[in-house]
């Protein structure tokens, strides 16, 4: 017996794929290699009210459990940018909870869901991934698949298996690391960013608010950085007396691909969306709404490819062709500036403290209004060329 | 000569993370909660090493 789609990987990428499948008529399978799904996770947990929205899913408090309306921003020397809005701009996600309500939407959309099943490899035929072998508690079982979504994480095996290289550089990932800590807030509705080379060389620390008195405190600094990203965070955690006196709750790490996306998105009978195939944006590393949406065009592609009975590379790869159109560009554009951000100095970022606003800072984590930055940098001789790879 | 990766348990938290930047397969996450060498493909680059954001990997 077999499925018309199998789904690797339960994160946000991998039930929004069998969600959407499914609810396009679709016999699915969505296997998940942890025994709980959502669990552990992975580092950072905000997500927008427009990237909720775009999931079509209305703000529930199970799993959206802090309002954020704004963030403030701290350059290397302490100079603050804040911006504040009066209305709600996105939330604090209870991951697991998360998580597990996107696989609970795909399930009740008629996918079958499986945790604690590992893909252990495909099944190949004349160049065509024709099905999935995956094991269960020891059980080996194989099962045809007419199209595979490879949704297996930043670990991503199943893309590989098939030929495409899936492998990070080390330039091109950012070492994570995170508590969850209950500590004293001021500002329990705003994000809190430190950036710095000391803080966090190519990255930096956050403190996202769950609650009045509870908070993830992260660190991402860049994987080819020399040091430990969880001393990093220890430092800094050690330098603040309000973090000090604080309790930790939980510990986790993760990888965060923030380069361009792989270099093709689908092969003949297989499709590859979220950490898996770099969907990130790699300014603040968020990639919950990147992989999302990329499932979903992932799973309405696969409806019509298997309704037509195409399920070739040429037919899939209009997944990554309506992706580039509706994400890739603007992804492209924001690794760009990234990738200028990173050369710049601490003195150099001070500068800019100094010349721009928290709506500014909004814009560019968007893939908006860089001329206002590159004008700036073009001012300054050493930056010019750094600028002119924003434009 | 270089050597080969050694995973130090105690301080590993499996997420994976290694395992995306391996050029050569030589790691992996079973069951999503155990990080597994492969003494045959690691060829001690230390890639791994470079990036673990916990300090839990070493060529040696």
């Amino acid at each position: 017996m077999g499925y018309d789609v199998v789904v690797i990987g339960a994160g946000p990428g991998g039930s929004n794929a069998a969600r959407t499948a499914a609810e396009e008529g679709l016999d699915v399978l969505l296997i998940e290699k942890r025994q709980e799904i959502g669990a552990p996770k992975r580092c950072g947990e905000g997500l927008s009210v427009g990237g909720i929205k775009n999931l079509g899913l209305t703000p529930d408090p199970r799993w959206a459990i802090n309002e954020i309306r704004g963030a403030s921003v701290y350059a290397p020397n302490g100079k603050r940018i804040s911006v504040r809005y009066p209305e709600t701009i996105g939330y604090v996600l209870e991951r697991k909870i998360f998580d597990k309500h996107l696989a609970m939407n795909a399930a009740r959309a008629g996918a079958k869901v499986l945790a604690r099943t590992v893909a252990t490899g495909l099944i190949m035929e004349n160049g065509f991934v024709k099905g999935v072998r995956y094991s269960r508690f020891g059980e080996e079982i194989e099962t045809e698949a007419k199209i595979v979504v490879a949704a297996d994480g930043v670990e991503s095996k199943v893309a590989r298996w098939a030929g495409i290289n899936t492998t990070n550089k080390l330039m091109d990932i950012d070492a994570g690391f995170q508590y969850e800590m209950v500590v004293d807030l001021e500002e329990p509705d705003m994000l809190e960013l430190y950036f710095g080379a000391k803080i966090a060389p190519r990255g930096y620390v956050w403190i996202f608010p769950k609650g009045e008195d509870v908070a993830n405190v992260g660190i991402g600094i860049g994987g080819k950085e020399q040091g430990v990203a969880k001393k990093y965070l220890d430092a800094f955690i050690e330098s603040r007396p309000d973090l000090k006196r604080g309790s930790i709750l939980e510990v986790n790490a993760g990888g965060i691909p923030v380069g361009d996306p792989v270099d093709k998105l689908a092969t003949n009978g297989l499709m590859i969306v979220g950490d898996a195939a770099h969907q990130v944006n790699a300014i603040h590393g968020g990639g919950i709404h990147e992989a999302s949406v990329a499932g979903m065009i992932a799973g309405k592609v696969a409806a019509e490819a298997i309704q037509e009975g195409d399920v070739s590379e040429a037919r899939l790869m209009e997944y990554e062709h309506l992706w580039r159109e509706k994400r890739g560009k603007i992804l492209h554009k924001i690794v760009k500036l990234r990738q200028a951000i990173e050369k710049l100095s601490d003195d150099d970022l001070n500068m800019l403290a100094e010349k721009l606003t928290g709506q500014d800072l909004v814009d560019f984590a968007n893939g908006k209004n860089f001329m206002k930055l590159a004008k700036i940098m073009m001012r300054r001789p050493r930056l010019v060329s750094i600028a002119k790879g924003l434009l | 000569m270089k050597g080969k990766a050694a995973i130090n348990r105690e301080l590993c938290m499996a997420c994976g993370g290694c395992v995306g930047v391996c050029p050569f397969t030589a790691l992996e996450l079973e069951n999503g909660n155990k990080l597994d060498l492969d003494g045959e493909s690691c060829t001690g680059c230390g890639i791994c090493e470079r990036f673990c954001p916990v300090g839990a990997i070493k060529v040696v």
